[in-house]
């Protein structure tokens, strides 16, 4: 499948694409790792006419702790996520998620910022990124605009993005001490898009009573989903199998699914309640005692 | 019509520059401007990983990557695997251990493979399947595929 023609700009600043996004206007789209982007171009569901690619813009890429944030440069693609050894060990929810999007081939192209910004319902960083309680950094002509993720997702395909905005940067603020987190995928198959899918974060104090809790859910609603009921309900309680339980009902009753190829709604509501207890304990585990 | 861009690019060790349209996708500039016809299209949609190259070292999906992209890089195909006519041991242990039936995803199957070799050279059967679950075979049952994989893996230790 052939795209429609396009004019295509490989600016090598982020000052330089917003001129570029703005001059063009709404005809304009960005190219980011291109694993959502470029397939919907193919089946002419995306026809711009001119298309901004961002992949040479120096200093995206990166993975580092500063200031009390874990911060993911825009452009740091999946398997970079993958790779690194910061992830690899503080981080087990976020090393979780990357690891479950697509297949190895695409995570070499998929970038975070472009899964954050396409603002499909079916990616996975977003859930994890409610989870977290992460901020999106938007550089626009303005400069830089910081939106709390649970500001971020809108409508289908639609986040809080003003055209001519490119997401430069996520930020996490780093768990206390007593946190974890994991990330399950319920998938037909390795590398399909969620039939559903839990982020779970939990930080817990000495004497292992829940201090904070982060629930989201993927692909059971038009925006990725935070389950701010079961949140507050184990905020103050230990996190053990009957709160878990309790939790993980009141995070099915928030998910709102479609019944579509991957099951009817009411399996997938299920599925959310069996995802969410598994999430939740794999979390609490990694918090350790 | 859009404004033609040039590509500079190294193809299997072979430099080439040639001016093409934007949305000229990968796979096709491989196959149709290059005439290297190993890489294949299969699926189309982003899935079954016969169009699988090796771009700066890392395998991708060829159709969903445009042509322009690649830009100043390093494409690795098929045809860039053996050494001066010689198998790589890749390819002999997917002639050793039956590793094709039809032969249509086993160029990407390579691809992913050679990669994953370089990355890590002593991988478990779990590791190997993981490596290659970009891409799909319908004839093998892959059993056949991991053995090739770990008969590369022997050879190469």
């Amino acid at each position: 499948m052939i795209p429609q023609s396009f004019e295509y700009f490989c600016p090598e600043t982020v000052s330089e694409a917003i001129a570029l996004l703005h001059e063009h206007g709404e005809g304009a789209k960005i190219l980011s790792g291109g694993q959502s982007l470029i397939p919907m171009m193919k089946m002419r569901l995306a026809r711009p006419e001119y298309i901004v690619d961002i992949n040479r813009i120096a200093d995206l890429h990166y993975v580092k702790e500063e200031d009390g944030f874990l911060k993911i440069g825009g452009l740091t693609r999946e398997s970079d996520l993958e790779a690194s050894s910061l992830i690899r060990s503080k981080y087990p929810i976020i090393l979780d998620t990357a690891g479950l999007i697509a297949d190895p081939q695409v995570r070499n192209m998929a970038t975070v910022g472009g899964n954050l910004a396409h603002g499909d319902p079916a990616n996975d960083h977003p859930a994890t990124m409610l989870a977290l309680g992460a901020e999106i950094i938007a550089t626009g002509k303005d400069g830089e605009r910081t939106i709390p993720i649970k500001d971020f997702f809108l409508s289908v395909f639609t986040t809080a993005l003003e055209h001519g905005e490119i997401v430069t940067e996520i930020r996490i603020p780093i768990p206390p001490p007593g946190s974890g987190g994991a990330y399950f995928k319920l998938e037909r198959k390795v590398g399909d898009f969620a039939t559903v899918g839990v982020a779970a974060q939990v930080a817990v104090d000495g004497e292992g009573v829940c201090r904070s809790a982060g629930i989201g859910l993927t692909n059971v609603g038009s925006t990725p989903i935070k389950a701010t009921r079961a949140e507050g309900f184990l905020v103050g309680k230990k996190v053990d199998g009957p709160q878990i339980g309790q939790a993980a009902q009141l995070a099915a009753e928030d998910a709102q699914p479609s019944s579509d190829l991957r099951g009817p709604a009411e399996y997938k509501v299920s599925m959310v309640k069996e995802l969410t207890k598994r999430a939740l304990v794999r979390a609490r585990e990694r918090a350790g005692s | 019509m859009a404004t033609k861009k040039f590509v500079r690019t190294k193809v299997n060790g072979r430099d080439h520059e040639v001016e093409v349209e934007p949305r000229l996708l990968l796979v096709h500039f491989i196959r149709e401007v290059l005439a290297l016809t190993g890489t294949h299209v299969g699926c189309d949609t982003t899935n079954c990983g016969a169009c699988t190259v090796l771009l700066d070292g890392r395998p991708v999906k060829s159709c969903t990557v445009f042509a322009v992209q690649a830009d100043g890089r390093e494409i690795r195909t098929i045809e860039g695997v053996a050494n001066n006519g010689k198998l790589h041991p890749l390819q002999e242990g997917f002639k050793e251990e039956h590793g094709l039936q039809c032969g249509f995803c086993t160029p990407g199957m390579i691809m992913s493979a050679c990669a994953l070799l370089e990355k890590n050279p002593h991988p478990s059967e779990q590791e190997i399947r993981w490596g290659i679950s970009g891409n799909l075979c319908r004839c093998t049952g892959y059993q056949n595929i991991v053995k090739a994989v770990q008969y590369a893996a022997n050879k190469m230790a």
